[in-house]
């Protein structure tokens, strides 16, 4: 049987909160200026959800001072932050970093990141997923950790960076290192609303949460929750650029008739607008999957990727379209959605990896 | 008919002598420019006496070859994109004897880069709905009204200008299509910035700006005539050039596919193949195009080949992204680059990504263009419209 794939009435109070909050606290003016420089947004808006709203711990185990929530609410949160592109560190250390360091049974850092004090980023580039993950960093034999990870994401602000690295005799450890360790350079990149930086560490001192085998599943944890979860704010992606689209196609008048009514776009819509729906459920099923801790959840993960990947790049890309000439202009809040699109697109491995990886799942490998 | 055999002898006398005559080493740019038109070697194609020897398209690379060979200064044509491919088509065709050798020879040696003020707030795929004014006084027009996605304005020097000079009958015909000095009072040019960080395009406005009726070019009321003539040729500077193979796009994502060995998929591979094959089949069509066209003006088949260029574009770019995975999220600076060029394959594959989504709407959409070809190479029928046969004033705005 297919789980529960619509919302109770928790579920929707919360988006609906968050949704309030977001509409007045996260303005997409404030998320452009990021891209002239200007991250301030950022630093206001954690506090606010991260820890009034108890998003930090979200997954936490209560035990180890969170909420215990599955990874249903998790998508719930996910779907309103893709909808308002707000750049917290939501996925990146409430989700990824926090299976990880469940998986290691980290319960210090697990508490540490509920209670908001810091946030904690997974040192992996932006685009790995579990088929294409390889160590760049070392541990030597004094417990310092030398290399360079690049392109990673949520490091900005954070105070833990969770480190994969070989270990002398060439095994695997996940280890933490203090942010302030090593050196974050800033880089600009395609989506400014999650921005990435390059890590270099020469000697940093760490503690090694786990190693070998261990190490190896407590990585597969974030990263395959990850893409479970970002798939949710794709959808929210998604959503926003269909609403704004048909809002402008009952707006806009070209030839003396509304732009929509004209079949060639309104079909377009039809069609968007099935496949944003179609989103919306394996987006669900894969959260689902991973809260009820079925068997399904891996392949439920590769298909939410495989799928809505591409349905919010496809979202995005209609939508500046069908805005003509604003929807080119950098003040029509549009490209800041298509940026995210694209790059959530080769987050956590692209489509094509996902595919790939459900081949091996479902016995249709070459 | 001449023999070609015939022409390319004689196209390469003339070259070997001009090139005696003007040693592009010892000759300064804008000097040996101006006697290239003065020569008739600026376009082969433009009419003679007008930097042209009347000859089909085709002979062009002759004489691009000729004086590439010989360590020639060219024009930059990538500065003045408009200017070439827009406005120089439309003067020779509309402009009369005084008109042409006043603008041309600036315009094709790029010491006048030229802009296209068609688009308008309220006015951009229905173009003839514009609401810009042009009021005649004396010999001069008055010109009220704004214009908006206006390309290069910023710098250009000279505009074409399509203006409402009859708000009393049906929109097409109460269009004329002008030559505006960019440089005249009441000619206001603000920058607007675009997706990709850059200030490519302006918003114009116009407040009681004068423009003498001798820079008027077709006659009163055939403004739209004058102007779907400029469109076709747009849409074939666009999409219509025939590059060589594997360049442009798919040269850009061809050479990341050869460069980086470790990001090899199944997946991306179909891809890439499919979009190399269709970009060649692309250029074979364009070649047989500009073929067909030899000297004429271009027809609405045009925009097919831009519809094409555009989808082609955006594939293979938002394909390179995939291919480089997070490298290819990076991007050089958002703050604008204040490069004039026109650069669709510069920069990142970030930059490509993001710019290839105006080549859709830039130009006409391709969903008008889809529209254009249906409606008039295939003559399909138009859907209904309210508006074609109102009197403009009267058209609910
Ligand atoms: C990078 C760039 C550079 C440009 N440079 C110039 C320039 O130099 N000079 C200039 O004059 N203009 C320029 N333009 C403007 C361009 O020509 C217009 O943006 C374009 O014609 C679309 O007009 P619009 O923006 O008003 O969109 P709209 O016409 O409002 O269109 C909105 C959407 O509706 C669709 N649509 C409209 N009518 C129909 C229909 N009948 N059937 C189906 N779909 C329809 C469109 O395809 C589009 O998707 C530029 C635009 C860009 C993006």
């Amino acid at each position: 049987m297919i789980a529960d794939l619509l919302t109770s009435t928790e579920e929707d109070e919360l988006s609906a909160s968050l949704r309030g909050l977001l509409a007045a606290r996260c303005p997409s003016t404030r998320v452009l200026a990021m891209y002239d420089g200007d991250s301030s947004l950022a630093g206001e808006l954690w506090p606010a959800l991260g820890i009034d709203m108890g998003l930090a711990g979200l997954l936490v185990p209560e035990q180890h001072g969170g909420a215990g929530a599955s990874a249903r609410d998790a998508a719930i949160v996910l779907e309103e932050l893709g909808r308002s592109l707000a750049p917290v560190p939501f996925l990146t250390s409430s989700v990824m970093a926090v299976a990880a360091l469940q998986a290691a049974q980290a319960a210090d850092s697990l508490r540490q990141i509920a209670g908001g004090s810091l946030t904690c980023a997974l040192a992996v580039p932006l685009g790995t997923c579990v088929t294409t993950f390889a160590p760049t960093a070392t541990l030597d034999d004094d417990g310092l950790v030398h290399g360079r990870i690049g392109r990673v994401a949520g490091t900005e602000g954070s105070g833990l960076l969770l480190v994969p690295a070989s270990d002398p005799s060439g095994g695997l450890v996940l280890a933490l290192v203090d942010t302030a360790a090593a050196a974050c350079e800033p880089l600009a990149s395609l989506d400014m609303s999650r921005p990435l930086a390059d890590l270099r560490f020469a000697g940093s001192p760490a503690i090694v949460v786990t190693q070998g085998d261990s190490a190896a599943d407590a990585i597969r944890a974030a990263l395959l929750l990850g893409a479970a979860l970002l798939a949710s704010e794709q959808v929210g992606i998604a959503q926003w650029c269909l609403d704004t689209t048909v809002g402008y196609l009952l707006e806009r008048r070209q030839f003396g008739r509304l732009i929509g009514s004209y079949q060639a776009v309104k079909h377009r819509a039809a069609d968007l607008f099935i496949e944003v729906e179609t989103a919306r459920a394996v987006a669900r099923y894969a959260a689902a999957a991973w809260a009820d801790g079925s068997e399904d959840r891996f392949v439920a993960s590769a298909v939410a990727q495989a799928y809505c990947s591409d349905v919010a790049v496809h979202a995005a890309q209609e939508c500046v379209q069908l805005h003509g000439g604003i929807g080119f202009t950098w003040e029509h809040p549009a490209h800041l959605y298509l940026k995210r699109a694209k790059a959530d697109q080769v987050a956590l491995g692209t489509p094509g990896d996902h595919r790939a990886i459900l081949a091996g799942l479902i016995d249709l490998s070459m | 008919m001449r023999d070609p055999d015939d022409i390319t002898k004689r196209l390469i006398e003339m070259l070997s002598r001009f090139l005696l005559e003007h040693d592009p080493a010892l000759t300064d740019r804008v000097t040996f420019l101006r006697a290239r038109f003065a020569a008739g070697l600026a376009e082969v194609h433009y009419p003679l006496g007008d930097g042209g020897l009347g000859l089909p398209r085709g002979y062009q690379t002759i004489v691009e070859g000729a004086f590439e060979q010989a360590g020639a200064p060219n024009n930059a044509p990538e500065l003045n994109v408009i200017g070439l491919g827009m406005a120089a088509p439309t003067i020779i065709a509309y402009g009369t004897p005084e008109q042409r050798a006043r603008f041309l020879p600036g315009l094709w040696t790029g010491e006048d880069i030229w802009c296209q003020l068609f688009s308008e707030p309220g006015a951009g795929s229905d173009l003839a709905g514009l609401s810009t004014r042009a009021v005649p006084e004396g010999d001069e027009w008055v010109v009220t009204g704004q214009k908006v996605w206006t390309s290069v304005a910023h710098v250009a020097r000279w505009g074409i200008l399509l203006a409402r000079t009859d708000p009393d009958v049906p929109k097409h015909q109460g269009l004329s299509f002008f030559i505006c000095d960019m440089t005249a009072p009441g000619v206001e040019v603000r920058p607007l910035r675009q997706l990709t960080g850059d200030s490519e395009f302006n918003e114009v406005f116009f407040t009681q700006a004068r423009i003498p009726d001798s820079d008027r070019l077709g006659d009163v009321g055939s403004g739209w005539d004058v102007a779907r003539a400029t469109l076709m040729n747009e849409r074939m500077a666009i999409g219509g050039n025939v590059p060589p193979r594997e360049s442009g796009m798919v040269g850009a994502v061809a050479r990341t596919w050869r460069e980086h060995p470790e990001r090899h998929r199944p997946d991306l591979h179909e891809r890439l193949l499919r979009l190399w094959v269709d970009a060649e089949a692309a250029r074979i069509a364009s070649a047989r195009l500009q073929q067909k066209l030899a000297a004429g003006q271009p027809g609405p088949e045009g925009s097919a080949g831009k519809l094409v260029f555009a989808r082609l574009a955006q594939e293979l770019s938002s394909l390179e992204v995939e291919l480089l995975g997070d490298e290819g999220l990076l991007y050089d600076q958002w703050s604008p680059s204040g490069n004039d060029a026109f650069d669709f394959t510069g920069r990142g594959a970030a930059f490509r990504y993001l710019r290839a989504r105006g080549n859709s709407i830039e130009g006409g959409t391709s969903e008008v263009l889809r529209n254009v070809v249906a409606e008039r190479v295939l003559r399909l029928p138009p859907e209904d419209r309210p508006d074609t046969t109102v009197a403009w004033k009267d058209l609910p705005k």
